[in-house]
């Protein structure tokens, strides 16, 4: 009974925050203009789904080399003295206290023509577009979300039991093996919630795209940032269509975990 | 006992290992044949446990050799060595199951399917854990853990399996089972054991030797019975069993003096009036009338043991325990006798009773009444006496001058405790400093293998000025 008493704030938060706005977009969607129930909005949304694969493919993309970059990482700097250790990773997450306009607005700068990126490699010869491409929202996405890759693998890699990496040299494992056959089962866990943490956001994520792509590199959150302005219904529907992907991907992720942990 | 060779298996040659500029193992030496089953035994901090890892690949001594069947293997890595390892916490491995966690050191050897198979299943019913293939480790018990554990390291036929304390997390029933489990398993797979543990009783039922550690040394390997029997020092006798140890005096050979009272003995060789430690266990002790004993005594204390009481008599200011199947009434004087055989003399653990530093003074001051002397990097202040500054001199301090003080008091910080041992009256501790040992007396308990701040009672000490001409002589 105390324990009901003690949850009621965070069932009415839920409800007033959570449950409430989900019915309004689900309501949205499925209506028109004069409140009758209506399919149009998700007939009209099917115009977008370009953009919506291309936003999907970009999340992927962005994940993976977030996951690429950020495994070997954490392995490294599990590996070094604890004292190392916080600094590393007090160092990767003292961008992340800048403001996230700020920071996607300093690659811009970086990447244009002219910029630093530029200027350096017209110096030996080298002449290209960097900025206002699919790579360029690629990168920006990378270093928007690595540190939510890391972290979760550095925790849970970090806690893996020493003696654990003892009993399988004892066993006769050379480093290759203790690896294979020790760490990285053992820190799938992390891998995962990192991989979520990761394709979660940049599936939905806007402004990237607008200031790092070029003209056809819209992804689908700025669609929706942008149509829910001239009509709600498309939003919500985009919406509604976005979250059911990203549920299913976590769906499939859990799942895959499960398996992982049982195997 | 039988079924070991006299074939030196593994041998550690003067090994020495410091962690942090701290002296783990100091030069220590021994010797492990084929199928033996040998507990390393000492209080925690001893270095029992470092002992087992230099074997076992995980640790590199600073100097001397490990030789493992005649080559020295000093910096093999643990995976190429032929030593398996039961660890304190099993670090079984949560991702594998109890069949997967068996066969991980055979999948590495690259066995055939079958075989592994094989093996696993005929190693699962060693260990009396048939069925249970393909539960997950986390859902078994302790000693079901303890199970897989020793099946993943026998499986791989080690020459040597390598235990660290691996019964320590068990409640004592499954542990007394395990222990004459764990002696079984010994023989029957025909392998040398090594086995790290701090329980005495431990050692004494699985072994076929026992080495006994205290501070980084070796004290005395021996059978179970010769370490029962014939402690080398008071050490020894009192981590293993229960024991009286007593400040005695050799009067000649074959003749002790303890408690004021001249016994006979059986030993010799300790030269005339030389001071010794004297051990005498409980059980050997005969309850007598007053007129046969050869002590007397007043009972303080009686306890039903269930085989026998075990009474506390009081000899003059000294505690003497006593274990026998005759009773006698508290406040009563009774008899007590040893026979010769059943005393056991021991060499002092320190050659010295009085602690005696020689210091120069640093700086004295005549109208204060006191001066300062260097020791071991701190200064130590004397209040009441006054010698100048550069006067040599040689402090005599009895056991009784020396206390452990509070954190941040003390004249000498971080001292070690090496050993504490109930003489009856006193407990006598041995501290250990940076340069040189310490005897000290308590009537409280003191932890060893900690660090401690010694601190001195001038008042009872007693000083002497050195000059140069006794110096040269």
């Amino acid at each position: 009974m105390k324990s009901k008493l003690l949850s009621l704030p965070y069932i009415v938060w839920m409800l007033v925050f959570t449950m409430i706005p989900l019915v309004m977009i689900g309501v949205t969607a499925f209506t028109d203009n004069s409140g009758c129930f209506s399919v149009d909005a998700f007939v009209s949304a099917f115009q977008y789904t370009n953009i919506f694969l291309k936003s999907l493919w970009i999340a992927l993309l962005s994940t993976v080399i977030c996951l690429l970059l950020a495994y070997p990482l954490a392995y490294i700097i599990c590996q070094m003295r604890p004292s190392t250790q916080k600094t590393v990773i007090m160092l990767m997450m003292i961008p992340m206290w800048m403001n996230f306009l700020l920071r996607i607005y300093a690659w811009v700068l970086l990447l244009q023509n002219g910029g630093p990126l530029d200027t350096l490699l017209s110096a030996i010869g080298i002449h290209g577009d960097y900025s206002n491409n699919t790579a360029a929202v690629v990168v920006g996405m990378v270093y928007e979300y690595l540190p939510f890759m890391l972290l979760p693998i550095y925790t849970v890699m970090g806690k893996i039991d020493k003696s654990l990496i003892e009993a399988a040299q004892d066993l006769g494992s050379n480093k290759a093996s203790v690896f294979r056959r020790v760490i990285l089962p053992l820190s799938i866990p992390g891998v995962i919630s990192g991989i979520t943490m990761v394709f979660v956001p940049s599936a939905s994520t806007f402004v990237v795209a607008q200031y790092l792509g070029g003209t056809d590199d819209i992804m689908i959150g700025d669609v929706i940032d942008k149509i829910f302005f001239t009509n709600n219904h498309i939003g919500a529907a985009l919406s509604l269509v976005l979250m059911v992907f990203i549920l299913l991907f976590l769906v499939l992720m859990n799942k895959f975990g499960d398996e992982e942990a049982i195997a | 006992m039988e079924q070991t060779s006299n074939k030196v298996i593994v041998s550690l040659k003067d090994i020495f290992v410091r962690f942090d500029g701290e002296v783990i193992l100091n030069h220590i030496n021994l010797d492990i044949h084929e199928k033996e089953f040998v507990t390393i035994l000492g209080p925690s901090g001893c270095g029992k446990t470092t002992t087992l890892r230099i074997i076992g690949g995980f640790v590199n001594p600073e100097s001397g050799d490990v030789i493992f069947d005649g080559t020295r293997i000093n910096g093999m890595p643990p995976h190429k060595r032929n030593v398996n390892t039961v660890f304190q916490k099993y670090s079984l491995f949560p991702h594998l199951n109890v069949y997967d966690n068996v066969a991980f050191g055979l999948k590495l050897k690259k066995l055939p399917k079958d075989e592994i198979k094989q093996k696993v299943k005929k190693m699962l019913a060693v260990v009396d854990l048939k069925g249970y293939e393909k539960r997950p480790v986390q859902k078994l018990s302790g000693g079901q853990q303890q199970r897989v554990a020793i099946a993943r390291a026998l499986v791989c036929d080690p020459e040597i399996v390598l235990l660290d304390e691996p019964l320590g997390a068990l409640d004592l029933q499954l542990r007394k089972d395990m222990q004459l489990e764990l002696k079984e398993i010994q023989r029957s797979t025909q392998t040398t054991f090594i086995y790290v543990t701090h329980d005495q009783e431990e050692a004494l039922t699985m072994s076929d030797r026992v080495v006994v550690m205290n501070n980084g040394v070796i004290e005395q390997i021996g059978t179970p019975e010769e370490v029962y029997n014939e402690p080398v020092n008071a050490f020894v006798a009192d981590f293993i069993g229960e024991a009286n140890i007593l400040n005695g005096t050799m009067i000649a050979d074959q003749r002790i003096r303890i408690l004021g009272k001249e016994l006979p003995c059986v030993d010799k060789g300790f030269g005339k009036n030389a001071p010794v430690d004297v051990v005498i266990r409980p059980e050997d002790i005969n309850i007598t009338s007053v007129e046969e004993g050869q002590l007397a005594g007043v009972v303080e204390k009686v306890t039903f043991k269930g085989v026998h009481y075990e009474m506390s008599v009081r000899c003059g200011k000294c505690e003497i325990l006593v274990h026998s199947t005759k009773s006698a009434a508290i406040g009563t004087t009774v008899g007590l006798s040893v026979v010769p055989f059943n005393i056991q003399i021991m060499n002092k653990l320190l050659p010295f009773y009085d602690n005696v530093i020689e210091a120069v003074v640093g700086y004295g001051s005549e109208e204060e009444n006191y001066f300062e002397f260097p020791l071991e990097d701190e200064t130590v202040r004397v209040e009441g006496h006054f010698y100048p500054e550069g006067t040599a001199l040689r402090i005599t301090l009895p056991p009784e001058a020396l206390s452990l003080a509070g954190d941040g008091m003390g004249d000498l910080q971080d001292v070690y405790i090496e050993s504490v041992v109930y003489k009856g009256e006193h407990n006598e501790i041995i501290l250990e400093s940076d340069e040189r040992k310490w005897l000290m007396l308590s009537d409280t308990d003191e932890q060893v293998a900690t660090y401690v701040p010694l601190s001195f009672d001038f008042s009872k000490a007693t000083f002497e000025t050195v000059n140069a001409a006794q110096e040269e002589k």
